[in-house]
């Protein structure tokens, strides 16, 4: 039982829940970024919540199901279709032994998840299947040609006709963020504005963190987030959600496979709740900060 | 000792205190009774990470417990140290006995003598930063880093010593080079090196 890889579009990574409680030992959680999307599409198929799936990067993903199995979509709304035949989003499909699944480029969102039933049957590594891009622990990203095992079922798959599930926006995305550990490191104007400025989401972010842009960015002569202590910080536990300010004053939002200390005082942390719908914003995309 | 409580989300703080060895003797004492529901110990430089699943131990209880928590101070004498077989022939050795002011000889045998101590990871999975209780082989990063330092190579960085587990970019002064196994994912457990761990360096013959 196998899933044969013809094109892992822009990125393929196989993810679960990840791999918490090595910190000490230098490695990060990891995991599905987007964790609701995964866990509803191991629920759809009857599989543990916690089972591994695909986590795609903005579609393009082709794959042929090299015997009968059941599948789920779910995160990144876009087209999809099973032999030609459209899938929809949310539900457990059926795919004969041989059918192809393509993904196109989701209309909504950065990353998909496709699971199946049994879950993706990879070797662990401490106790986890996730990719974790930063330290390179878990499999490598998919290539074309590759196979991809498939578990064993873990039990029928639920009758489900229809999941509520509010789709990945497009227009700014409201992230609630607690004060964080070294919000008194800056001015009380750069902590009003962190919550005031619509930032937005820059290109250069992966699954380490987003990075973000002030409005116009280049405009200030000041950055908006001042430091009121200029003093070196000695690095300390990061966590995902954790909003680092580098030197040039550009917060970053530290994700799943963020480096478990950091040296930039963190001026907030995004509430755990928040950190999938962040998961799917895209580059370019607003995103604010409401005091949680 | 006093201990600070700094807040990191909804699912963590984290426990601020003024020296290095102040954060030693917490984290020791922190790990030998966690709770369940700590998912998370990581000790740093100045602090000590304290993750929760909120649903098993409430952030509120956990910094109770941190707070009670009484610091446990290690004697060296009677605990189980790792031992790391070194090659001394890094590239930067002579550079380092010259910015220390000592010969060679003296370096090798200043890091084969101190009892040093896994403070802290965090730079790659398995690498340790490990302090002692002297500075007398305290030396400045180099002033450009390398783009690859191998694995295994031992160096010398401010106040800590190290061994890279994998090869990677870094800034540390390499006074030498071992084939211990410092991270291997398979094994159990994976790091050579967790903190709190006594470490002493041997010189390979």
């Amino acid at each position: 039982m196998s899933l044969h890889v013809l094109d892992p579009g822009a990125l393929a990574l196989v993810e679960d829940l990840g791999r918490p409680g090595w910190a000490a030992l230098g490695v990060s959680p990891s995991g599905a970024l987007d964790r609701a999307a995964l866990r509803l599409g191991n629920r759809l198929l009857g599989n543990d919540e916690g089972c591994a799936g695909l986590e795609l990067l903005l579609g393009g993903f082709a794959a042929r199901f090299e015997s009968e199995a059941w599948f789920a979509l779910t995160g990144a709304d876009g087209p999809a279709d099973l032999d030609g035949h459209p899938v929809d989003m949310h539900r457990a499909v059926h795919a004969p032994s041989g059918a192809v699944l393509r993904i196109g480029r989701p209309a909504h969102g950065m990353r998909s998840y496709l699971t199946v039933r049994g879950g993706l049957a990879v070797p662990a590594v401490l106790g986890s299947r996730s990719r974790d891009v930063l330290s390179g622990l878990g499999p490598e990203p998919l290539r074309a040609g590759e196979d991809v095992p498939l578990g064993d079922p873990a039990g029928p798959v639920p009758p489900v006709d229809f999941v509520p599930v509010s789709a990945p926006t497009l227009g700014s995305v409201e992230l609630r963020a607690h004060h964080g550990p070294r919000a008194d490191w800056f001015t009380d104007a750069a902590v009003e504005a962190f919550h005031d400025t619509e930032w937005t989401v820059s290109a250069e972010s992966n699954r380490v963190g987003v990075r973000l842009d002030p409005p116009a960015a280049g405009r200030h002569a000041a950055p908006l987030l001042e430091r009121r202590v200029s003093a070196e910080l000695p690095s300390e536990p990061m966590v995902a959600g954790s909003v680092q300010v580098s030197p040039d004053g550009r917060p970053t939002v530290l994700l799943a496979d963020h480096p478990v200390t950091g040296g930039y005082p963190v001026i907030a942390v995004v509430a755990d709740a928040s950190l999938d719908l962040l998961a799917q914003a895209r580059p370019g995309q607003p995103v604010t900060f409401r005091r949680a | 000792m006093s201990v600070r409580i700094l807040p990191s989300g909804d699912h963590a703080l984290l426990a601020e205190l003024d020296r290095l060895d102040e954060v030693l003797a917490l984290y020791r004492a922190l790990d030998a009774e966690r709770p369940a529901g700590v998912v998370d110990l990581v000790p740093a430089a100045r602090t000590i990470g304290v993750v929760v699943d909120p649903g098993v131990l409430p952030l509120s209880v956990a910094q109770a417990w941190v707070e009670r928590t009484r610091p446990v101070v290690a004697t060296p004498r009677d605990e189980h140290a790792v031992e790391i077989l070194v090659h001394y022939d890094g590239e930067d050795l002579a550079a380092v006995a010259g910015l220390l002011g000592i010969g060679v000889r003296e370096v090798v045998d200043l890091h084969t003598s101190s009892s040093w101590r896994v403070a802290f990871g965090g730079f790659a999975p398995g690498f340790g930063y490990l302090v002692t209780d002297h500075d007398r082989l305290r030396v400045p990063r180099r002033a450009t880093p390398r783009t690859a330092v191998p694995a295994g190579s031992v160096g010398l960085a401010g106040e800590f010593s190290g061994v890279y587990p994998r090869s990677s970019p870094g800034g540390w002064q390499l006074i030498g080079t071992t084939d211990a196994v410092l991270w291997d994912a398979a094994a159990d457990p994976p790091a050579l090196l967790r903190p709190g761990a006594l470490v002493r360096f041997r010189e390979a013959t």
